[in-house]
């Protein structure tokens, strides 16, 4: 099933999918009815969007890409590797190396500045750092620009952020230091409608630019038609 | 560069919930500065206590036990058994082994301070601390029958000085009945302070005890019989009997023979100690109290690191969000922990550099009133290696007791799902 290719190899001719799921289910206990996940693949670059009403396990789904949650049955690779035949250790260091996360809501540490939260991936991983080929302050602020964040705002504490502004931070902190995979989960349910048209097409843009792949999960279908691909998410018995 | 990464996280988390902290550091910081002072305490009390008298060979009384002697002669605590004759006293300023004698003679008293009837030897020979010599800080010692030289404590809390009359009471007490009314004493001197019970007690000669006394042979005053200053000049007043002798040797080393000696001496029963054996064996009765009191001290610690860690794992459910960000960033779980353990400790090493500034301010600041009002002599001075073991644990319990939110976070972030905490 998983013969391709070594956990972590990389050949030149051949460039491993962002994202490879196969016979994906989890299971939370013996009460709960095991969930199953359908199969994807998701080449470098390219955007995927997950529609799926509350219930059917998306926070479940991003945790077990995510490498946070263990599977029952199947494989995931990000970028060729078996996340879950690495260690716990190599798994927090991979998600640290390729993967920008944003969430719903409460995004940011909240006694971190906004550009301190920018810069936390590439003070947790070496790899985001030498990606973003300058320092990280600089490569913050250029994000934080680009994102429409005033200046006035990089020194302030988080908290004192409206939303909006709190989610395009979060969205700077998944794209600094390019990584290859953005895990969103439901990141514009807090915004209004100009504001979350705005949102998405930034963030694509931008992590176009990076070719970085978003997978961008939501309840709204409406927000499908920005994304490459589309996928629906139902609980299906295993 | 996760450790720094950890050490800024921790540092600025702190100082986001320094409102919260605060509170419990100053807790922590009270206790660690009570911990702090009752050690220092402790040493100096005991450095002040042992230094109450020195150079003394021996101590001679009537036959008693070493600590009822050591008691009423050197901390006028208590009262003499009995007195030895002033014939025993001649016999022992013949001994050619005796260097020099300081009679004392107890029994009267000043406004609840002892009065000591001694000759001027005791402004010669006493010493105290590190062998330092009696000083007066103004006038000279008695040279007339009814001078008195005072003792810093009493000037002070008195508000005496030289010249001053005083009238001497009959027996000890702070508020005594018969008062040598017909002999008043002049004040002549007031002893530098020394720390010790020299501060307490007013010092007449041995010619003015037996003076005042003239005609209380039954106890009270018996009118005509008393004599008048004016009478008193020119009188012989050999006393018949004196309370205790301090005695120094010629040769150190002969010490436990003349104690043997005079305990076996023919003439009357005496008693002779050694003030350094016998105080401490006093310092040893006292020091189960100072160290229970260190122990509750001990405890008051670690139940404030008790709070603080309460505290802390009072806000771990506040810093789920915080947790799943980091994790979801890749942070590993062990990075989580640690910022509960810096935390902790950098909360116990502010309490501690905080308690050790508040404790030295404190020191300088009362160490002249407790000298003058309590006779303690306690000086600033740089930490006993007992006293930063003691600091220094402090860091090191916080540590300890931090592994309790450090490896409930631990666990609760192994388990981590994506997103928001619970969700999963």
């Amino acid at each position: 099933m998983n013969s391709q290719s070594e956990p972590g190899a990389r050949s030149s001719e051949y460039v491993p999918a962002a994202l490879e799921v196969k016979n994906l289910s989890f299971c939370w206990d013996s009460q709960h009815p095991p969930l199953a996940f359908p199969d994807l693949s998701l080449p470098r670059g390219e955007h995927l969007f997950l529609h799926g009403p509350s219930g059917t396990g998306k926070s479940t789904f991003l945790s077990l890409l995510a490498g946070m949650l263990a599977p029952a049955t199947g494989s995931i690779r990000l970028l060729g590797a078996d996340i879950h035949k690495l260690g716990a250790g190599k798994r927090d260091r991979f998600r640290a190396d390729h993967i920008g996360v944003i969430f719903q809501q409460f995004n940011l540490v909240p006694y971190l500045t906004a550009e301190a939260n920018v810069t936390l991936p590439c003070r947790l991983s070496q790899r985001r750092k030498t990606t973003t080929g300058e320092a990280p302050t600089p490569a913050a602020q250029r994000l934080l620009t680009a994102l429409a964040i005033p200046q006035s705002h990089w020194q302030r504490k988080v908290t004192q952020l409206s939303i909006g502004q709190q989610q395009r931070i979060a969205a700077a902190r998944a794209l600094i230091g390019a990584p290859e995979i953005i895990l969103a989960d439901e990141p514009t349910s807090a915004l209004d409608s100009d504001n979350r048209d705005r949102f998405i097409n930034l963030l694509l843009t931008m992590a176009e630019e990076r070719n970085t792949s978003v997978l961008f999960v939501s309840h709204d279908r409406s927000l499908a038609r920005h994304f490459h691909h589309q996928i629906q998410l139902e609980q299906v018995p295993a | 560069m996760k450790a720094r990464l950890a050490l800024s996280l921790a540092g600025a988390s702190l100082w986001h919930r320094r409102k919260v902290l605060a509170l419990v550091c100053l807790t922590l910081t009270l206790s660690v500065t009570l911990l702090l002072g009752i050690q220092y305490l402790r040493t100096e009390v005991k450095q002040s206590f042992t230094s109450t008298i020195s150079d003394t060979d021996l101590i001679i009384g009537a036959r008693s036990g070493q600590l009822n002697l050591l008691l009423y002669t050197v901390f006028h605590i208590g009262d003499a058994t009995n007195n030895i004759r002033w014939s025993t006293f001649q016999e022992l300023e013949q001994n050619t082994r005796i260097d020099w004698l300081i009679p004392i003679s107890l029994g009267d008293s000043f406004k609840g301070f002892r009065v000591v009837g001694t000759n001027r030897d005791f402004g010669e020979h006493f010493r105290f601390g590190r062998g330092q010599p009696l000083n007066l800080a103004d006038g000279q010692w008695f040279d007339r029958v009814f001078d008195v030289v005072l003792g810093a404590g009493v000037a002070r809390t008195l508000n005496h000085g030289i010249g001053d009359e005083i009238v001497l009471s009959h027996g000890g007490g702070r508020t005594s009945f018969s008062n040598h009314k017909d002999t008043p004493f002049t004040v002549t001197g007031v002893l530098e302070a020394t720390g010790t019970p020299v501060d307490q007690a007013a010092y007449i000669s041995l010619q003015g005890m037996e003076a005042m006394h003239v005609g209380w042979e039954s106890g009270v005053a018996i009118p005509g019989r008393t004599l008048t200053p004016e009478q008193a000049e020119g009188r012989d007043f050999t006393p018949g009997a004196i309370t205790a002798v301090f005695a120094g040797l010629d040769r150190k080393i002969l010490t436990f023979r003349v104690q043997r000696e005079l305990n076996q001496y023919a003439g009357e029963p005496l008693s002779a100690i050694l003030p350094g054996v016998a105080l401490s064996e006093l310092w040893r009765l006292m020091s189960q109290f100072e160290r229970a009191l260190l122990g509750i001290t001990g405890f008051v610690v670690i139940t404030s690191l008790i709070g603080l860690v309460a505290v802390l794992l009072t806000l771990q459910t506040q810093r789920a969000h915080e947790i799943a960000i980091l994790r979801a960033t890749g942070a590993s779980p062990g990075l989580i922990a640690s910022l509960y353990l810096i935390e902790c400790l950098g909360l116990a090493v502010v309490a501690c550099l905080t308690s050790l500034g508040l404790s030295a301010f404190a020191i300088s600041m009362l160490g002249p009133w407790l000298l003058t009002n309590y006779g303690v002599q306690i000086q600033l001075r740089p930490l006993n290696v007992e006293e930063w073991a003691l600091l220094i644990s402090v860091p090191l319990a916080a540590v300890l007791v931090a592994l309790a939110p450090a490896l409930s976070a631990w666990r609760q972030s192994r388990s981590q799902g994506f997103g928001s905490p619970g969700e999963a």
